[in-house]
């Protein structure tokens, strides 16, 4: 079946206000390649538990997808339709399960070396989107922290070696009720610019007392879930002609409730933490990646005013003669391993802030937690400076405010 | 297939469009060369300098001996070549890439998983199967074209692999070629789980087939090596394999005890070693990253030293270093850095090779494009066969 085929009933089995919106745009559906609709579907289906600014912004992509006449239709999806697809793909019921197909189609274009084309068009589509629908600026300068080494004594190579350019290296930073600090920040900015899912607060193992303007999402919250999404995927690797495609598929399946999820939480909220745990690699086995996957994908997604994020330290990957010798050691943590985790983790979380609206406006601070070393970073804080002078976290939080 | 791609609201997400990729791995071969310059020493070579005419007329083409590592998954140049990464390899750095001709730009085109992509620079040719199938490549192998041309023993061409998927990479399926005319494959870990049969610890992670997906282990297909094997063909009884192996630290150090074992009791003319240990990255964890990294420098150097103190194999052997592809940038809003390499970005698809030993002019950087493909029909050059079926063509600064 090809998009022009495409009925407003075919939607039937979509979420209540993603079937509206589907059967709302479906004319300007029905004119889109197939290459590009099936991953358009993929987030529509998901509507009902987008965060607003996805919610926004599907709206508005499909409002000026309407508004194209067919000539620029064409124009606009002229790289997508060169992409060759294939009988088998247009076979597969695009329409209910979109992901599926996004993966078939993937697979397509890496085997038929497509991928730098598609690669090309969704690029090309991409800048078209953000010139005719410029993504909103924030409601308020954004503000990322990242809180690394928990736990680790010291550390052999430079920390922050990577930020540094971007900001200010401070050698003298006062610890004392650091974390405290940075959550009472976090949560008056929450207070101040309130707003569904625009402040987070995500902890890599317990999370500390904080308000409750923040949305939380911590792995020590999350052991259950993650205790049942590991007896599944053993249990299904198990089963004969199981594969990773099969498993992947299944894996995208999974609703809270299947993982433990009381179906009373916040749906938009507790689907969020299961695609960490079903779409991330290594999240569901270590903390330090558990925390930089959710810091990127709550920024992806959410696009909050705050994020927190503060890494502990993960399991220690045992070495291969541990192994043999029926050592086991899964409660044994590796803070030295961890603290390089989230060193590239704080950097990565800082990448992904600046990818997002703002960004000449925007601030990070990272600090090793319980000791003295921070990097800020602002547009008033000059680049490339160190600083040995005495200051508190409450200092450079205004500092690069 | 479960090659990720990068997903369409990744695309959207993204703030800059990248040159195009041609530009960027010319970009990343100058940059590479500039960093070996710097660091090692290197000179720039052009295609008008071929090997050294005495180091080959020293070698007779009878005793040749080739031995290609993939380096370990793929690593990126920030974490190895350039400035900030040298640290993570010194025995390339100070030790390889010195007596080496260095290939800065190359790139593969194909698929990039690593058994599929492995397979390609196996048969020079793109292959196009299902990454996570136990199949064999479609198109005739090195192995095969190696031992059917020069009409050589099944002993003279041995995989040392890491993983089930790879255990039918010896040979093609094609119809010219095929079964038991390819490489007898060795899985040391496959090798470890038969000789720990019976025991009582878990081994499970250990066992774990593949970082990407690290709960599945694929059913092995083809000619197995037998445990029984062990003692017959390496000299080495299941009892002092087992001892030895609780000594390592990592499945890659496993594989490069057995190819050691097996230069000095097998001799193959032809040995391909794959290491894996790098792709822990996509666990997410960048301290096991690195990690792996330093383990895979250290054994590539260890293998140096073994070519130079085997007798069957010293001043006769060129050793071959390069990764199957690369890993994502960190500037690729689809990818997530060094974690996949899903993206299909420029980096991680513009890799390096390096050459050492026997007829190889040591010392020289070449920038010039070359393709994961050219491996293959540059081996058939150096050791006179024909890769007939391969896509690639022989590099000429190695003829």
């Amino acid at each position: 079946m090809l998009p022009s085929d495409l009925k407003p009933e075919q939607f039937k089995n979509y979420p209540p206000e993603a079937r509206k919106l589907a059967t709302d745009y479906v004319a300007a559906l029905q004119r889109l390649p197939l290459t590009f609709v099936a991953s358009l579907l993929r987030e529509v289906i998901d509507y009902d538990f987008k965060f607003p600014p996805e919610r926004k912004a599907i709206e508005k992509e499909l409002a000026n997808l309407s508004s194209l006449s067919p000539e620029q239709t064409k124009e606009w999806f002229q790289g997508f339709a060169q992409i060759s697809s294939s009988g088998k793909l247009e076979k597969l019921d695009w329409i209910n399960s979109p992901a599926q197909f996004v993966e078939q189609l993937s697979a397509h274009l890496w085997s038929t070396h497509q991928l730098d084309a598609f690669r090309k068009a969704a690029i090309d589509y991409a800048n078209r989107l953000q010139a005719a629908v410029p993504p909103e600026p924030p409601a308020a300068p954004r503000l990322g922290i990242a809180v690394i080494g928990q736990g680790a004594a010291a550390h052999d190579e430079p920390l922050f070696r990577k930020l540094r350019a971007h900001g200010g290296y401070f050698s003298q930073v006062n610890p004392e009720h650091g974390v405290e600090t940075l959550l009472n920040a976090v949560a008056a900015r929450a207070k101040a610019q309130p707003a569904p899912y625009a402040h987070w607060y995500i902890d890599g193992g317990q999370e500390m007392a904080h308000d409750p303007a923040l949305t939380c999402v911590s792995y020590k919250a999350l052991e259950p879930v993650r205790a049942i999404l590991l007896r599944k995927m053993h249990g299904e690797i198990q089963k004969p002609g199981m594969g990773p495609e099969t498993l992947r598929t299944l894996l995208a399946q999974m609703r809270p409730v299947d993982l433990g999820m009381a179906p009373s939480g916040d749906a938009v909220l507790d689907r969020f933490q299961v695609k960490l745990l079903t779409e991330g690699s290594g999240t569901q086995i270590f903390s330090t990646t558990f925390a930089q996957w959710a810091a990127r994908e709550t920024l992806r997604r959410a696009q909050p005013l705050t994020l927190l994020v503060r890494f502990a330290p993960r399991q220690r990957q045992q070495p291969m003669n541990e192994l043999l010798s029926g050592i086991r050691s899964d409660a044994e943590l590796d803070p030295a391993g961890s603290l390089v985790d989230a060193d590239m983790g704080s950097y990565y979380t800082y990448l992904n802030q600046q990818r997002l609206t703002g960004a000449e406006r925007s601030s990070f601070l990272v600090w090793f937690e319980g000791h003295n070393e921070a990097v800020a970073i602002g547009p008033a804080l000059p680049r490339g400076t160190a600083s040995s002078t005495p200051i508190n976290l409450n200092q450079l939080l205004t500092w690069i405010s | 297939m479960a090659y990720s791609s990068s997903t369409r609201t990744e695309k959207l997400w993204a703030a800059t469009a990248a040159s195009s990729p041609r530009e960027l791995a010319r970009q990343l071969a100058c940059n590479r060369r500039e960093f070996l310059r710097t660091a090692a020493g290197l000179g720039l070579g052009s295609a008008l300098l071929g090997p050294s005419a005495m180091a080959k007329a020293a070698t007779t083409r009878k005793k040749r001996k080739v031995v290609v590592i993939t380096f370990g998954g793929g690593a990126r140049d920030q974490e190895t070549f350039a400035p900030e990464g040298q640290e993570n390899i010194p025995h390339l750095m100070r030790e390889l890439i010195p007596q080496s001709a260095f290939f800065t730009q190359v790139v593969n085109r194909g698929i990039l998983g690593h058994y599929v992509a492995t397979a390609s620079l196996v048969t020079g040719v793109y292959e196009t199967f299902n990454n996570f199938a136990a199949v064999p490549p479609a198109n005739p192998t090195v192995f095969e074209y190696f031992r059917k041309d020069l009409k050589r023993p099944r002993s003279d061409a041995w995989v040392v692999a890491p993983s089930n998927g790879f255990n039918r990479i010896g040979e093609s399926s094609h119809p010219s070629y095929g079964v038991g005319t390819g490489a007898t494959v060795i899985l040391p870990k496959h090798l470890l789980t038969a000789a720990l049969a019976g025991g009582s610890g878990d081994y499970e992670h250990l066992l774990r087939d593949n970082y990407e997906t690290p709960f599945y282990a694929p059913e092995l297909g083809g000619r197995e090596f037998e445990l029984q094997q062990l003692e017959m063909l390496l000299k080495l009884s299941v009892d002092d394999f087992k001892a030895h192996a609780r000594t390592l630290s990592s499945p890659d150090e496993l594989s490069v005890y057995i190819a050691r074992q097996l230069m000095r009791q097998v001799a193959p003319s032809l040995l391909w070693i794959t290491m894996h240990d790098i792709d822990i990255a996509h666990a997410g964890a960048y301290s096991l990253y690195i990690d792996g990294i330093r383990r895979t420098d250290r054994l590539c150097a260890e293998i140096w030293q073994a070519i130079q103190t085997e007798p069957e194999y010293a001043g006769n052997t060129t050793l071959f270093i390069l990764p199957d592809f690369g890993r994502d940038s960190d500037e690729d809003s689809g990818g997530n850095g060094f974690q996949h390499h899903r993206t299909g970005d420029a980096l991680s698809r513009t890799t390096w090779m390096m050459a050492l030993g026997a007829g190889v002019r040591p010392g020289v950087v070449y920038d010039r494009a070359t393709e994961s493909t050219d491996l293959v029909p540059t081996l058939g050059s150096m050791l006179d066969f024909s890769a007939s079926l391969a896509q690639g063509r022989p590099i000429p600064e190695l003829l």
